[in-house]
């Protein structure tokens, strides 16, 4: 990115972090979690203890970070190297992201950018100018993909509360600040597991490494009644309305399975875990030394800021997490994709000089389709 | 500490404070080496220890939950104090592993029976002790189902390999795991054997006691039994392969790729300046980040730990594993192609 890019982005954050010090707060048990920032173009920065939020906010008006972040640990020494840090617990975290979704509009708003050329275009697999194949993805605001998002933080939170009987209160909504959800627990009886079980959690979550023989089915003498009821808990029950689509359908669906046979059933059930598991991406969540994007932050993906959703199915992160400033400013832009921000269309561009609000051209500048002019 | 009658202690004698049960039955090691009606203690001790050995689980005395004589109930503890003082001697680590884990199944078989025990609530309550006070693990009863909370069961069922113990096979409810006794005390296997094995590790080493010598000497030599020597193929396993074709192509390769590719081939002895170059075709590549990233791994900078290469297990979480049939069941990439000979 260049200069001038840097610091009128910098600029913005400052603006918004100066006059949104409500919306940015440490979280509770501050002196136990570890923080870090990033700056445009240069490493991170971690290890750091903060005691309040006014040190918080003294951190990021001198620093003007491009991203900032906190650990879901908590810890004896936050601010010592990592083995020395002395790890006590960690809150649950997931990550839901549209990007993992596999959804079929994910090409209609998704631009590259070559590594190699810089040329912007449509075409997702090979730069079409100098037919290099590094290529970066820029994905653009969709609704589609927001909705499907938000469908699986709903998923998510039906297992966490029905199966793992997590209280609905201790579970946190934020919106990512890009194309996704961050869902927080607090408080559970998971706070000091490590890595290698909450990786088990999230293969549960997901609905994945299951057996058919967890699902009724066996290799040899079947037996109708071990397969699930229509209204079981967990995942046997969620399978059933899945397969079975409704109880009086029940009885037929299992003579089809039974006579599809064992490995068939196994498709089922890897179609089933596609279709019903809950879409988490499992490094999140198995990781217990993150150091997780600071709600109340921008990230500088896409110049949005990660917030709480009070009302997640009236939420709508193109109007509600956009808090850069009005102001005009011209610039340079190569985004050939339309997209909505503030309930303002902007674009496409093909490579023309254009004068927008900062809050556009930040978010064009963070996905690399604009510079200053 | 539990409170132990004469028969918890001869079904589960780890739990017993060693040299407090000798002095408590009025007996001194050095008796055992040299009383002639004490002796055949020793043979059955070794007995025991040789069984462990082979595999198998020592057929006690205790027939069912009661045993026929009551003089056989502190042979029973003897013998496993023993067998102990044998191994302790003998310094042989193969055989301690071998006979902790055959006392461990022993003791599992009690368990499940005491779990089970519908009529006898106190052997029920005694059993869902050991397991409380022993490995932390909270077992509620709930109808013919023992119930577990979900965080206990993962610390445990994290240590199997089998499909059928992952969390998602299971009956979970409400935060709670659903098991049968046999799931219940199955569960806690490894820990007990392992409990058992520090048990006997932390024991202090007696001198050598007369008498005890000839038993020692033949353990020595069984243990030897024991070696063996593993060869390996030298091909890479399927997931690296598919790591590196990614890279080949010049497509992006996930974070979690790049710490299994980097630390696989660290851990086969590899130098972070032969691994750095692997990344260059990355589409986000940049050698200072590549290089310091590497050497974190490696242990050279930052913590100084050396990071070792994901389980399959936890692969197959990431998308990363592509097992095939020459995978053979392997529980690490690094295992890949390694033959027992």
């Amino acid at each position: 990115m260049q200069e001038a890019d840097i610091s009128f982005l910098e600029d913005s954050f400052k603006k918004y972090y100066f006059n949104h010090f409500d919306l940015i707060k440490v979280p509770e048990r501050t002196s136990e979690r570890e923080f870090g920032y990033q700056k445009f173009n240069s490493g991170m920065t971690r290890h750091i203890s903060l005691k309040d939020d006014k040190e918080l906010h003294l951190l990021l008006m001198q620093n003007v970070p491009s991203d900032v972040y906190c650990s879901n640990a908590y810890y004896t020494f936050p601010n010592l190297p990592m083995n020395e840090k002395d790890w006590k617990e960690a809150d649950l975290i997931f990550d839901i992201d549209a990007k993992d979704l596999n959804l079929p509009c994910r090409e209609n708003h998704t631009v590259s950018i070559c590594n190699d050329c810089n040329d912007v275009s449509k075409n997702l697999t090979r730069c079409l100018k100098c037919n290099s194949a590094k290529l970066e993805k820029k994905s653009l605001p969709c609704k589609n993909c927001i909705d499907a998002s938000k469908i699986e933080v709903e998923k998510l939170s039906e297992v966490l509360i029905n199966d793992l009987a997590i209280d609905e209160e201790n579970i946190q909504v934020y919106f990512s600040g890009n194309e996704g959800f961050h869902v927080y627990v607090y408080g559970s009886q998971f706070q000091e597991i490590g890595s290698r079980e909450r990786s088990e959690l999230t293969d549960y979550i997901s609905l994945r490494g299951a057996i058919p023989e967890t699902f009724g089915m066996r290799k040899l003498k079947q037996d109708r009644a071990s397969f699930p009821d229509f209204d079981e808990n967990g995942w046997r029950g969620r399978f059933s309305k899945h397969v079975f689509g409704s109880k009086s359908k029940r009885s037929k669906i299992i003579t089809e399975l039974i006579a599809n046979g064992y490995s068939s059933f196994q498709k089922t059930l890897d179609d089933a875990s596609e279709n019903i598991g809950v879409k988490i991406d499992p490094n999140v969540t198995m990781d217990i030394h993150r150091i997780f994007r600071l709600p109340g932050s921008i990230n500088s993906k896409s110049g949005l800021t990660k917030i709480r959703c009070d009302d997640l199915i009236k939420f709508d992160p193109y109007v509600e997490a956009s808090f850069l400033s009005d102001d005009t400013v011209e610039v340079f832009a190569n985004s050939p994709i339309e997209f909505k921000l503030k309930s303002k269309k902007f674009g496409p561009y093909l490579g023309e000089k254009v004068t927008v609000p900062t809050f556009a051209a930040a978010y064009m500048i963070c996905k690399k389709l604009a510079r200053i002019a | 500490m539990l409170a132990l009658g004469q028969d918890e202690i001869a079904k589960y004698p780890f739990l017993a404070d060693a040299g407090q049960y000798l002095k408590d039955q009025g007996f001194s090691l050095e008796q055992f080496g040299t009383d002639p009606d004490l002796r055949d203690l020793i043979r059955k001790a070794y007995d025991r220890i040789l069984v462990a050995a082979d595999g198998k689980i020592y057929k006690s005395d205790l027939d069912g939950d009661h045993v026929s004589k009551e003089a056989a109930l502190p042979r029973e503890v003897f013998s496993f104090l023993l067998a102990i003082v044998l191994l302790k001697l003998s310094g042989m680590h193969t055989l301690i592993k071998r006979f902790a884990l055959a006392e461990a199944r022993r003791a599992e078989k009690y368990l499940e029976r005491d779990l089970a025990n519908i009529s006898d609530e106190s052997k029920n309550q005694l059993a869902i002790r050991v397991i409380d006070d022993l490995f932390s693990v909270q077992v509620e009863k709930s109808g013919d189902y023992f119930v577990i909370p979900i965080s206990d069961y993962l610390k445990h069922s994290i240590n199997f390999h089998e499909r059928e113990w992952k969390l998602i096979n299971r009956h979970v409810e409400n935060g709670q795991v659903f098991l049968s006794p046999h799931e219940t005390v199955r569960l806690i296997r490894k820990e007990l054997g392992t409990y058992i094995n520090s048990k006997i590790i932390n024991a202090r080493t007696p001198t050598m006691i007369p008498g005890f010598e000839d038993s020692v000497n033949k353990l020595v030599l069984l243990s030897k039994k024991f070696v063996t020597y593993t060869a390996t193929t030298g091909e890479y396993p399927p997931c690296i392969k598919h790591a590196i074709e990614i890279l080949e192509k010049g497509e992006n390769l996930p974070h979690s790729g790049r710490f299994m590719l980097a630390s696989f081939l660290l851990s086969k002895g590899q130098t972070v300046q032969q691994v750095a170059p692997l990344f260059k075709n990355a589409p986000d590549y940049n050698e200072r980040v590549t290089l310091y990233q590497l050497n974190h791994l490696a242990g050279t900078s930052g913590s100084g730990t050396q990071y070792s290469c994901p389980s399959c297990e936890k692969l197959k979480t990431q998308s990363l594993c592509f097992a095939t049939s020459e995978c053979d069941n392997i529980i690490n990439p690094l295992q890949f192609g390694r033959k027992k000979k």
